[in-house]
C-alpha cells in the first residue's frame, strides 16, 4: 500500500481521488518551500510531512533552509514576540543584523520554484530576488495585533509577494496582495498521531516515573513565555485544592528559539518541590508526546497567544477534553461546551478543568465532538487540498475558477 | 415514470472546491456590518451564508449563517440573530438578491431598535468578512442512466454533491439544481426532477441530503 492510500481509510477513497485531480493540473511545476529550521516547531512539522505527501502525488515539492547564527535567531525571535504584540525592544543594530544575514542568504540560496513558498518571516527577505515566477508569504504567526515597527519593516517585503496566507480571520491585514485563509492541520497517520497500545502508553508513563493514581492533567508545548507554563502550574494548584491530580508539562526545543532553555528553568524552579508535577525536556519524541497526550484525563492549551496551537487539535483527535485559551487559531478547533472549553484567564481555566474532572460523562462527549470536528476540518488531507487550491489560484485571479 | 435504459446526455459529475480568501475587512457595530454588507464582493455574502455548509457536516451546532451567528454570540442581540438565521435561503436565486434580504432585515431592524447600532464588539472579536473562491473539476464518473446515476452518487464526495445542488443553483444561478435538471430533461421524469428541487438543502447535512436524494430515486423508479 502507498503512503497516501494509507489515509483512504480515514478520509475516504473520493477525497483521495479529488487530491490527485488537483496533482494533475500542478504538473510540471517546481513549489520550493523555504523556511529556517527543519526540526522543532509546527512549520517543520508539517512541512515534513507535507512534502512527501505533495511528492507522492507527483507534484514537484522541495524544501530548503536558510542559514541564520545564533544573533539572527535572537533577533528573529524578538520579531516573532513583537508580531504576537508582545512588547519587545528592537534596536537598528536587530533590524541591521536581519538584514546583513538576509542578504547572505540571498546571494548562497537558490530561489529556482515556479512557486517559491516562504514560511515565516525569517526568510522574507528573500522576495527581492523574485523574476517571473510567483511568491508566497506564509504567516504562521498570530499577527492580529503586531508591534507597528517590525510589521511596517515586513510589509516593505510582504507587499512585493503575490500572495500572503494566515491561519485565522482575525489574522488578515489590510494588503494590497491576495490574502488567503488556511488551517495547518495534523497528520492522523504521523507518530504523533497514530494510534497506540495501551503497551506503549504504559511504557513511556514507567519511563518518566508518572504512576497512574490520579487524574493526569497535560500541557504540550515548547517551553515558551507565550504558552505560560507558570500559569499552568497555577491552573493546578488551584485545581489540586478540590480535586488530586498530576501535572505534565512537556515539550522539545525548537532550534531557531534561543529562549526555551531559561523559560525551562524557571518553570522547573516554579515547580520545585511538588512530586506530582512532572516537567519534562523531550527530545523530539512523538511517539512520547502520544502517549502523555493519550494517558491524559484532561489537556491544557493556556497559551496567551497562538499562531495556531496545534496541540489542540492534536488532543482533540485523541477525543480528549481540551480546555484552551481563547486566542490565535484556537476557537476555531474549539466551539465553545460543544468541541471543548475555552478560557480567558487562570481562574477560568482551572474552573474548566474541574468542571471536566468532576463530570467524566461530559468530557468524553466534548472529546467525541472534538475528534468528528478535527476530522473534518483540521486533517492534513484537507490541508493539501487548499495548498494545492493556493498553487493553482496564482494562475486564475478569478472568484469562480473551471480547471 | 422515467426509462431506466440509456438516457439521452449523460450526467457528468463535477466536484468544487474553495479557498478562503480574506478581505481585511472588518465590523465591531452592528452599523459597520450593515455598511459593509452593502458593498463586499458577493463572493463574501455567498462566502458567510454557506461556509456551515461544509465546515460543520456532520453536525451543526451553529445557527445556519455566520452573520446570525456573530449578531447573536457576540453582539448578544437574539432577536435580530433569529431573524438573520431564519432566512430562508432556497428562496432566493441570486446572490444579489440574497444581500437585499440580509441587508433589508438589518436595516429595519436597526430603524426599531435605534439603541442597537450603540453595541460595540471587543477587541478580538469583531467580524471579519471572508470570500469564497470555487474551483469546479470534472471527475471521472458520468451517468448513463439512473442506476448508475445511483452508483455515482453513492461514492463522490460531499463536495460534488453540494456543487451540484448548492453552488450551481445560487451562485452560478441556474435556477435549479443540477440533479433536478438532468432529471428532468434527460430522463424526462417530472415528478422525480421535482421532488427533489423542492426539496430545502439547507436543512440537512450533506451525507443526509445524498440519502434524501438517492432515497427520492429509487422510490420513483420503476420495480
Amino acid at each position: 500500500m502507498g503512503k497516501i492510500d494509507e489515509y483512504i481509510p480515514i478520509v475516504g477513497q473520493p477525497t483521495i481521488d479529488d487530491l490527485r485531480l488537483l496533482a494533475e493540473r500542478l504538473k510540471g511545476k517546481v513549489i520550493q518551500n523555504i523556511n529556517s529550521t527543519s526540526v522543532g516547531g509546527g512549520v517543520a512539522e508539517i512541512l515534513n510531512r507535507m512534502i512527501p505527501l505533495l511528492r507522492g502525488f507527483e507534484v514537484d515539492a522541495r524544501w530548503d533552509l536558510i542559514k541564520g547564527g545564533e544573533q539572527f535567531f535572537e533577533v528573529t525571535k524578538k520579531f516573532h514576540n513583537a508580531l504576537h504584540g508582545v512588547n519587545v525592544e528592537i534596536s537598528k543594530k536587530d533590524f541591521d543584523i536581519f538584514l546583513e544575514t538576509s542578504r547572505r542568504n540571498m546571494e548562497e540560496l537558490d530561489t529556482y520554484g515556479d512557486i517559491v513558498f516562504i514560511h515565516d518571516p525569517q526568510p522574507v527577505v528573500l522576495v527581492d530576488k523574485r523574476k517571473e515566477n510567483k511568491w508566497i508569504w506564509r504567516c504562521h504567526v498570530d499577527v492580529s495585533e503586531p508591534d507597528r515597527a517590525v510589521w511596517g519593516f515586513l510589509r516593505g517585503f510582504i507587499d512585493k509577494y503575490d500572495a500572503a496566507v494566515f491561519s485565522a480571520p482575525a489574522f488578515s491585514q489590510k494588503l494590497p496582495i491576495r490574502q488567503f485563509l488556511i488551517s495547518p492541520s495534523i497528520d492522523p497517520l504521523s507518530d504523533k498521531n497514530k494510534e497506540l497500545s495501551q503497551e506503549t502508553i504504559d511504557s513511556v508513563l514507567r519511563k518518566y516515573e508518572i504512576p497512574k493514581d490520579k487524574a493526569i492533567i497535560t500541557q504540550i508545548s515548547r517551553f515558551d513565555r507565550l504558552k505560560d507554563p507558570l500559569g499552568v502550574l497555577k491552573v493546578y494548584r488551584q485545581v489540586k485544592r478540590y480535586a488530586d491530580c498530576r501535572l505534565i508539562l512537556a515539550g522539545g526545543g525548537a532550534s531557531d528559539d534561543p529562549e526555551s532553555a531559561e523559560v525551562l528553568l524557571e518553570v522547573k524552579e516554579a515547580a520545585k518541590g511538588d512530586p506530582d508535577i512532572h516537567v519534562l525536556l523531550l527530545a523530539q519524541n512523538d511517539i512520547e508526546i502520544n502517549a502523555l497526550q493519550r494517558a491524559s484525563t484532561v489537556i491544557l492549551q493556556k497559551s496567551l497567544r497562538e499562531g495556531f496551537g496545534l496541540t489542540v487539535s492534536e488532543a482533540l483527535w485523541k477525543a480528549k477534553p481540551v480546555v484552551a485559551s481563547n486566542v490565535g487559531g484556537i476557537p476555531l478547533q474549539i466551539a465553545h461546551k460543544y468541541s471543548g472549553l475555552l478560557c480567558h484567564s487562570i481562574e477560568g481555566a482551572s474552573f474548566a478543568v474541574k468542571q471536566l474532572l468532576n463530570s467524566p460523562e461530559y468530557a468524553r462527549r466534548l472529546g467525541e465532538n472534538g475528534k468528528e470536528h478535527v476530522r473534518n476540518n483540521f486533517l492534513i488531507t484537507r490541508h493539501l487540498k487548499e495548498y494545492m487550491l493556493l498553487f493553482l489560484s496564482l494562475y486564475h485571479p478569478e472568484d469562480v475558477v473551471y480547471l | 415514470m422515467a426509462e431506466t435504459g440509456k438516457e439521452r446526455e449523460p450526467f457528468k459529475f463535477h466536484t468544487r472546491m474553495h479557498l478562503s480568501e480574506l478581505t481585511g475587512l472588518k465590523a465591531s457595530t452592528l452599523g459597520q456590518l450593515l455598511e459593509l454588507m452593502k458593498v463586499v464582493n458577493g463572493s463574501c455574502i455567498y462566502h458567510h451564508t454557506h461556509r456551515f455548509l461544509q465546515q460543520h457536516q456532520h453536525l451543526s451546532p451553529e445557527p445556519p449563517n455566520d452573520f446570525a451567528y456573530w449578531v447573536t454570540e457576540v453582539m448578544g442581540d437574539d432577536e435580530l440573530g433569529e431573524k438573520l438565521a431564519s432566512i430562508d435561503i432556497i428562496q432566493f436565486n441570486t446572490i444579489r438578491s440574497l444581500r437585499e434580504k440580509l441587508v433589508e432585515v438589518i436595516e429595519s431592524y436597526l430603524a426599531e431598535n435605534p439603541t442597537a447600532k450603540i453595541r460595540f464588539a471587543g477587541e478580538g472579536d469583531e467580524f471579519h468578512f471572508v470570500k469564497s473562491v470555487s474551483f469546479i473539476l470534472p471527475t471521472k464518473y458520468e451517468a448513463y442512466d439512473l442506476n448508475g446515476f445511483i452508483d455515482i452518487l453513492n461514492k463522490i464526495t460531499i463536495d460534488s454533491i453540494y456543487y451540484h445542488i448548492f453552488e450551481a443553483r445560487l451562485r452560478l444561478e441556474k435556477n435549479t439544481n443540477d440533479f433536478s435538471n438532468w432529471i428532468m430533461n434527460s430522463v424526462g421524469d417530472e415528478r422525480m426532477a421535482r421532488e427533489i428541487s423542492q426539496l430545502d438543502p439547507y436543512t440537512f447535512t450533506l451525507e443526509g441530503l445524498r440519502d434524501k436524494v438517492i432515497g427520492i430515486i429509487k422510490r420513483g423508479m420503476p420495480a
